[in-house]
Protein backbone atom coordinates (compact mmCIF):
# COMPACT_ATOMS: atom_id res chain seq x y z
CA UNK A 1 0.00 0.00 0.00
CA UNK A 2 0.96 3.70 -0.48
CA UNK A 3 2.32 6.21 1.96
CA UNK A 4 -0.34 8.28 3.87
CA UNK A 5 -0.88 10.41 6.59
CA UNK A 6 -3.50 10.54 9.33
CA UNK A 7 -4.69 14.17 9.77
CA UNK A 8 -7.12 13.83 7.03
CA UNK A 9 -8.41 10.66 8.55
CA UNK A 10 -8.91 12.10 12.08
CA UNK A 11 -10.14 15.05 10.79
CA UNK A 12 -12.95 13.11 9.12
CA UNK A 13 -13.83 11.40 12.49
CA UNK A 14 -14.09 14.80 14.21
CA UNK A 15 -16.26 16.03 11.64
CA UNK A 16 -18.96 13.26 12.18
CA UNK A 17 -18.29 13.38 15.56
CA UNK A 18 -19.20 17.20 15.71
CA UNK A 19 -22.38 16.53 13.64
CA UNK A 20 -23.87 13.93 15.74
CA UNK A 21 -23.16 16.05 18.41
CA UNK A 22 -24.98 18.98 16.43
CA UNK A 23 -27.95 16.47 15.68
CA UNK A 24 -27.81 15.41 19.24
CA UNK A 25 -28.44 19.20 20.58
CA UNK A 26 -30.72 20.32 18.08
CA UNK A 27 -33.27 17.42 18.04
CA UNK A 28 -36.18 16.97 19.86
CA UNK A 29 -37.14 13.68 18.90
CA UNK A 30 -36.04 10.61 20.72
CA UNK A 31 -35.21 8.62 18.01
CA UNK A 32 -32.97 11.24 16.27
CA UNK A 33 -31.03 11.89 19.47
CA UNK A 34 -30.56 8.03 19.27
CA UNK A 35 -29.15 7.85 15.73
CA UNK A 36 -26.98 11.14 16.58
CA UNK A 37 -25.00 8.77 19.79
CA UNK A 38 -24.61 6.26 16.76
CA UNK A 39 -23.24 8.94 14.65
CA UNK A 40 -20.57 9.84 17.30
CA UNK A 41 -19.92 6.23 18.52
CA UNK A 42 -19.09 5.67 15.23
CA UNK A 43 -16.71 8.51 14.63
CA UNK A 44 -15.13 7.70 17.59
CA UNK A 45 -14.80 3.57 16.44
CA UNK A 46 -13.18 5.52 13.24
CA UNK A 47 -10.48 7.27 15.10
CA UNK A 48 -9.85 4.29 17.24
CA UNK A 49 -9.08 1.97 13.96
CA UNK A 50 -7.21 5.38 12.27
CA UNK A 51 -5.17 4.70 14.93
CA UNK A 52 -4.62 1.47 14.89
CA UNK A 53 -3.82 1.16 11.35
CA UNK A 54 -1.04 4.72 12.02
CA UNK A 55 0.99 1.84 14.22
CA UNK A 56 0.20 -0.88 12.24
CA UNK A 57 -0.97 -3.20 15.42
CA UNK A 58 -4.92 -5.14 16.26
CA UNK A 59 -5.65 -2.99 18.79
CA UNK A 60 -7.46 -0.20 17.42
CA UNK A 61 -9.58 -3.12 16.06
CA UNK A 62 -10.38 -4.52 18.85
CA UNK A 63 -11.23 -1.65 20.29
CA UNK A 64 -13.72 -0.77 17.19
CA UNK A 65 -15.43 -4.51 18.17
CA UNK A 66 -15.72 -3.57 21.36
CA UNK A 67 -17.61 -0.30 20.37
CA UNK A 68 -19.34 -2.53 18.06
CA UNK A 69 -21.17 -4.67 20.50
CA UNK A 70 -21.68 -1.70 22.81
CA UNK A 71 -23.72 0.01 20.87
CA UNK A 72 -25.42 -2.93 20.01
CA UNK A 73 -26.38 -3.18 23.44
CA UNK A 74 -26.94 0.53 23.75
CA UNK A 75 -29.73 0.72 20.95
CA UNK A 76 -31.47 -2.68 22.38
CA UNK A 77 -32.14 -0.48 25.97
CA UNK A 78 -32.28 2.83 24.38
CA UNK A 79 -35.05 1.55 21.95
CA UNK A 80 -36.56 -0.33 25.28
CA UNK A 81 -36.98 2.76 27.12
CA UNK A 82 -38.35 5.16 23.63
CA UNK A 83 -41.14 2.33 23.50
CA UNK A 84 -41.82 2.57 27.12
CA UNK A 85 -41.77 6.77 26.83
CA UNK A 86 -44.19 6.34 23.79
CA UNK A 87 -46.47 4.01 25.49
CA UNK A 88 -47.02 6.83 28.63
CA UNK A 89 -46.72 9.82 26.42
CA UNK A 90 -47.59 9.16 23.14
CA UNK A 91 -45.24 10.78 21.13
CA UNK A 92 -41.76 10.65 20.72
CA UNK A 93 -41.23 14.36 21.78
CA UNK A 94 -38.49 14.85 24.70
CA UNK A 95 -40.11 18.17 25.84
CA UNK A 96 -43.16 15.50 26.84
CA UNK A 97 -41.57 13.67 29.40
CA UNK A 98 -41.99 17.01 31.84
CA UNK A 99 -43.03 14.51 35.36
CA UNK A 100 -40.13 15.34 37.10
CA UNK A 101 -41.00 18.90 36.55
CA UNK A 102 -42.16 21.07 39.82
CA UNK A 103 -45.84 22.06 39.71
CA UNK A 104 -45.35 25.95 39.25
CA UNK B 1 -5.77 5.86 -2.90
CA UNK B 2 -5.74 9.60 -1.42
CA UNK B 3 -8.83 10.23 -4.04
CA UNK B 4 -10.44 7.15 -2.89
CA UNK B 5 -10.45 8.21 0.77
CA UNK B 6 -11.48 12.02 -0.23
CA UNK B 7 -14.70 10.16 -2.06
CA UNK B 8 -15.16 8.27 0.53
CA UNK B 9 -14.92 10.75 2.80
CA UNK B 10 -17.35 13.17 1.40
CA UNK B 11 -19.88 11.12 0.68
CA UNK B 12 -19.88 10.05 4.42
CA UNK B 13 -20.06 13.67 5.33
CA UNK B 14 -22.50 14.66 2.93
CA UNK B 15 -24.75 11.41 4.05
CA UNK B 16 -24.17 12.31 7.49
CA UNK B 17 -25.53 16.13 6.53
CA UNK B 18 -28.17 14.36 5.32
CA UNK B 19 -29.22 12.55 8.25
CA UNK B 20 -29.11 15.77 10.56
CA UNK B 21 -31.18 18.15 8.33
CA UNK B 22 -33.73 15.00 6.90
CA UNK B 23 -37.63 15.23 8.45
CA UNK B 24 -38.48 12.15 7.69
CA UNK B 25 -37.30 9.72 10.13
CA UNK B 26 -37.30 7.23 7.48
CA UNK B 27 -34.68 9.00 4.71
CA UNK B 28 -32.37 10.17 7.83
CA UNK B 29 -32.16 6.01 8.67
CA UNK B 30 -31.76 4.93 4.60
CA UNK B 31 -29.06 8.04 4.52
CA UNK B 32 -27.24 6.85 7.88
CA UNK B 33 -26.71 3.67 6.11
CA UNK B 34 -25.30 4.86 3.30
CA UNK B 35 -22.81 7.02 5.74
CA UNK B 36 -21.58 3.54 7.53
CA UNK B 37 -20.97 2.42 4.03
CA UNK B 38 -19.25 5.63 3.12
CA UNK B 39 -17.18 4.68 6.62
CA UNK B 40 -16.51 1.17 5.70
CA UNK B 41 -14.80 2.10 2.82
CA UNK B 42 -12.39 4.08 4.41
CA UNK B 43 -11.50 0.86 6.95
CA UNK B 44 -10.83 -0.86 4.14
CA UNK B 45 -8.02 2.08 2.80
CA UNK B 46 -6.91 1.56 6.31
CA UNK B 47 -5.90 -1.68 5.91
CA UNK B 48 -8.78 -3.09 8.04
CA UNK B 49 -11.45 -5.63 6.05
CA UNK B 50 -12.37 -7.18 8.90
CA UNK B 51 -13.45 -3.86 10.33
CA UNK B 52 -15.19 -2.85 7.54
CA UNK B 53 -17.39 -6.40 6.63
CA UNK B 54 -18.44 -5.59 10.22
CA UNK B 55 -18.78 -2.15 9.96
CA UNK B 56 -21.59 -3.59 7.05
CA UNK B 57 -23.03 -6.39 8.79
CA UNK B 58 -23.66 -5.05 12.26
CA UNK B 59 -23.96 -0.90 12.21
CA UNK B 60 -25.27 -1.11 8.47
CA UNK B 61 -27.27 -4.59 7.98
CA UNK B 62 -28.36 -5.10 12.11
CA UNK B 63 -28.26 -1.91 14.51
CA UNK B 64 -30.17 0.14 11.15
CA UNK B 65 -32.42 -2.34 10.35
CA UNK B 66 -33.32 -3.11 14.31
CA UNK B 67 -34.29 0.90 14.36
CA UNK B 68 -36.09 0.71 10.91
CA UNK B 69 -38.25 -1.74 12.21
CA UNK B 70 -38.83 -0.14 15.37
CA UNK B 71 -39.77 2.80 13.81
CA UNK B 72 -42.21 1.36 11.48
CA UNK B 73 -44.09 -0.46 14.33
CA UNK B 74 -44.37 2.95 16.30
CA UNK B 75 -46.15 3.96 12.98
CA UNK B 76 -45.47 7.44 12.92
CA UNK B 77 -47.12 8.95 10.23
CA UNK B 78 -46.57 11.93 8.21
CA UNK B 79 -47.48 14.48 10.98
CA UNK B 80 -44.34 14.37 12.76
CA UNK B 81 -42.27 14.92 9.90
CA UNK B 82 -44.24 18.47 9.96
CA UNK B 83 -43.78 18.81 13.60
CA UNK B 84 -40.20 18.18 13.09
CA UNK B 85 -39.92 20.93 10.58
CA UNK B 86 -41.42 22.98 13.24
CA UNK B 87 -39.17 22.35 15.27
CA UNK B 88 -36.10 23.35 13.43
CA UNK B 89 -35.85 26.90 13.09
CA UNK B 90 -32.77 28.86 12.83
CA UNK B 91 -33.44 29.88 16.53
CA UNK B 92 -32.45 25.85 17.93
CA UNK B 93 -29.97 25.51 15.48
CA UNK B 94 -28.05 28.37 14.84
CA UNK B 95 -26.41 28.21 18.85
CA UNK B 96 -25.13 24.72 18.88
CA UNK B 97 -24.17 24.79 15.34
CA UNK B 98 -21.81 27.68 16.09
CA UNK B 99 -20.53 26.14 19.26
CA UNK B 100 -19.37 22.61 17.27
CA UNK B 101 -18.11 24.57 14.49
CA UNK B 102 -15.89 26.24 17.47
CA UNK B 103 -14.99 23.04 18.55
CA UNK B 104 -14.04 21.33 15.31
CA UNK B 105 -11.69 24.02 14.00
CA UNK B 106 -9.63 23.93 17.41
CA UNK B 107 -9.47 20.31 16.37
CA UNK B 108 -8.40 20.82 13.06
CA UNK B 109 -5.50 23.91 14.27
CA UNK B 110 -4.86 21.08 16.89
CA UNK B 111 -4.09 18.42 14.18
CA UNK B 112 -2.08 20.81 11.31
CA UNK B 113 0.13 22.26 14.11
CA UNK B 114 1.75 18.89 14.25
CA UNK B 115 4.13 17.77 11.19
CA UNK B 116 2.35 15.19 9.20
CA UNK B 117 3.66 11.56 9.66
CA UNK B 118 3.81 9.50 6.35
CA UNK B 119 3.16 5.87 7.43
CA UNK B 120 2.95 3.28 4.96
CA UNK B 121 -0.77 1.42 5.29
CA UNK B 122 -0.14 -2.02 6.30
CA UNK B 123 -3.39 -4.53 5.79
CA UNK B 124 -4.22 -5.85 9.44
CA UNK B 125 -5.94 -9.68 8.84
CA UNK B 126 -8.60 -10.99 10.87
CA UNK B 127 -6.50 -13.69 12.04
CA UNK B 128 -4.22 -10.46 13.73
CA UNK B 129 -7.34 -9.28 15.53
CA UNK B 130 -8.90 -12.32 16.66
CA UNK B 131 -5.13 -13.81 18.58
CA UNK B 132 -5.37 -10.19 20.26
CA UNK B 133 -8.52 -10.11 21.40
CA UNK B 134 -8.87 -13.45 22.58
CA UNK B 135 -5.27 -13.59 24.36
CA UNK B 136 -4.35 -9.67 25.21
CA UNK B 137 -8.06 -8.56 25.66
CA UNK B 138 -9.71 -11.47 26.79
CA UNK B 139 -10.75 -9.73 29.91
CA UNK B 140 -12.57 -7.19 27.95
CA UNK B 141 -13.87 -9.67 25.89
CA UNK B 142 -15.66 -11.57 28.55
CA UNK B 143 -16.90 -7.59 29.92
CA UNK B 144 -18.54 -7.21 26.65
CA UNK B 145 -20.27 -10.26 26.87
CA UNK B 146 -21.56 -9.29 30.11
CA UNK B 147 -22.50 -6.02 28.74
CA UNK B 148 -24.31 -7.91 25.68
CA UNK B 149 -25.72 -10.28 28.21
CA UNK B 150 -27.30 -6.84 30.34
CA UNK B 151 -28.61 -5.49 27.40
CA UNK B 152 -30.28 -8.41 26.27
CA UNK B 153 -32.23 -8.77 29.76
CA UNK B 154 -32.53 -5.05 30.23
CA UNK B 155 -34.12 -4.71 26.80
CA UNK B 156 -36.73 -7.85 27.54
CA UNK B 157 -37.39 -5.76 30.51
CA UNK B 158 -37.68 -2.51 29.67
CA UNK B 159 -39.85 -3.84 26.83
CA UNK B 160 -42.25 -5.78 28.04
CA UNK B 161 -45.85 -4.49 28.11
CA UNK B 162 -47.03 -4.00 32.02
CA UNK B 163 -49.98 -6.50 33.34
CA UNK B 164 -52.85 -4.40 33.73
CA UNK B 165 -53.94 -4.85 37.47
CA UNK B 166 -57.05 -5.58 38.16
CA UNK B 167 -57.87 -3.89 41.48
CA UNK B 168 -60.38 -1.41 42.08
CA UNK B 169 -58.49 0.54 44.85
CA UNK B 170 -54.93 0.08 42.73
CA UNK B 171 -57.15 1.35 39.70
CA UNK B 172 -58.46 4.43 41.66
CA UNK B 173 -55.29 5.27 43.05
CA UNK B 174 -53.64 5.92 39.45
CA UNK B 175 -54.92 8.76 37.64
Amino acid sequence: MKETSLQAGLILAGILFCLGLLSLLIRRNFIFMLLSVEIMLNAAGLAFVLAGARWGQPDGQVMFLFILAMAAAEVSVGLALILQLYHQLKSTDSDAATRLKDEP
Amino acid sequence: MNTAFYIAAAVAILSTLMVITRYNIMHALLYLIVSFMAIAVIFFIYGAPYMAVLELIIYAGAIMVLIIFFVMMLNLGAETAVQEKSWMTPRIWFGPALLSVILLSELWYLFYTEPATPFEVKTIDPKAVGTSLFTTYLITAELAAMLLMAGIVGAYHLGRQKKKIQHRFLEQSEE
